[in-house]
């Protein structure tokens, strides 16, 4: 449900504004004012996810209102004239622009236009939650997937991973844990320095080396190889005297 | 009386609550009009005569509404040049809102 305000100094107008949103199911009218300073103390105290707004009001113009608001919220602006389309467009905040008077086909459009655009961006903040969720707790942890329990992994705990057909093997200082996954996925997420790719199956916590011998890297109890192509990147990371 | 119509889209009572409001708003914004171009405040007197052509279009005048909006636009350059026609349009709305 999208609660809405209507800000119009014309009676007329904010009952035919009042009349379409009625047949709206998504939408809930919560005030109706006649000049901009009323809305202003309205909005001080009240969310609304919707405002139809007039340009031509007395005092206070709609773009002066919007201007006041310091996180707007989506704007349909209603209104007789034509000529403010190109302002309009300079507010991210107005969704659509009607022209009076305004009828029930046109109006779905921008309300239809409204709820996709909250929607997507709705979609795109909730992307931006996981993705930095991922980021902070890869610095520290990684949840796995294993007979339906979120098994947390501390990344200090990895000795190394290794990839085996469609699983991975993830070994720590107390226990293994295979999960189907990728190589390629976990070290997305291992995006801890402490991890490097050293062989095509192999990703291991440089922290955990006990010594390097030729091609072959002593880590924990396991010895795994190291490819050629990634060798100059393991070097580099080492703190060689 | 086509968009009266077609806004309330067969809903009798907000066609009558529409029409009951457009006959209290009507003369109050002609008397407002009325006021600001006696005062020769072109500037106020435009910003009425667009208010009025909502009134207008409410009423499906639409062959009106083209004059209205030159008019608004010959106010705001202090030029009063289709005053007659448009109060003329005036004239006519009042009358007709009396009749509903």
């Amino acid at each position: 449900m999208m609660k809405c305000i209507i800000v119009d100094d014309e009676t007329s107008a904010r009952a035919i504004i009042n009349h379409l949103c009625s047949q709206v199911d998504t939408l809930e009218i919560t005030g109706e004012f006649p000049n901009a300073m009323q809305a202003i103390k309205f909005l001080n105290k009240n969310e609304v996810d919707l405002i139809f707004l007039d340009i031509h009001m007395p005092d206070f113009t709609g773009f002066d209102f919007i201007d006041t608001l310091s996180n707007p919220p989506k704007i349909i602006l209603i209104t007789s004239d034509k000529n403010f389309a190109i302002e309009a467009i300079e507010y991210d905040c107005i969704i659509d622009y009607l022209v009076k008077p305004v009828l029930l086909p046109r109006f779905l459009k921008a309300i239809q236009k409204t709820e996709n655009f909250i929607s997507t961006a709705s979609d795109s903040e909730v992307q931006e939650l996981d993705s930095n969720e991922i980021t902070s707790n890869s610095k520290k942890e990684l949840y796995v997937n294993i007979d339906r329990r979120l098994v947390k992994i501390d990344f200090e705990s990895i000795t190394l991973v290794q990839a085996k057909g469609d699983y991975i093997l993830i070994k720590t200082d107390g226990k293994n844990y295979t999960v189907h996954s990728t190589l390629k996925k976990i070290e997305e997420k291992l995006s801890d320095n402490s991890f490097l790719k050293v062989h095509r199956s192999y990703i291991i916590n440089i922290n955990k080396i006990i010594d390097i011998e030729d091609n072959s890297i002593l880590i924990a109890k396991n010895i795994i190889p190291i490819s050629r192509s990634n060798r100059p990147e393991l070097m580099k990371r080492l703190n060689l005297l | 009386m086509s968009y009266i119509d077609a806004v309330s889209g067969g809903d009798e009572s907000f066609k009558l609550k529409l029409i009951s409001i457009v006959k209290e708003e009507l003369p109050e914004e002609v008397k407002i009009y009325n006021e600001n171009i006696g005062l020769k405040d072109f500037k106020e007197a435009a910003e009425n005569v667009h208010k009025l052509k909502h009134k207008i279009s409410i009423l499906g005048l639409e062959a009106s509404y083209e004059m209205a909006v030159n008019y608004e636009e010959n106010l705001k350059l202090g030029d009063m040049n289709l005053r007659e026609d448009f109060e003329a349009i005036l004239e006519k709305m009042i009358r007709f809102i009396n009749t509903l």
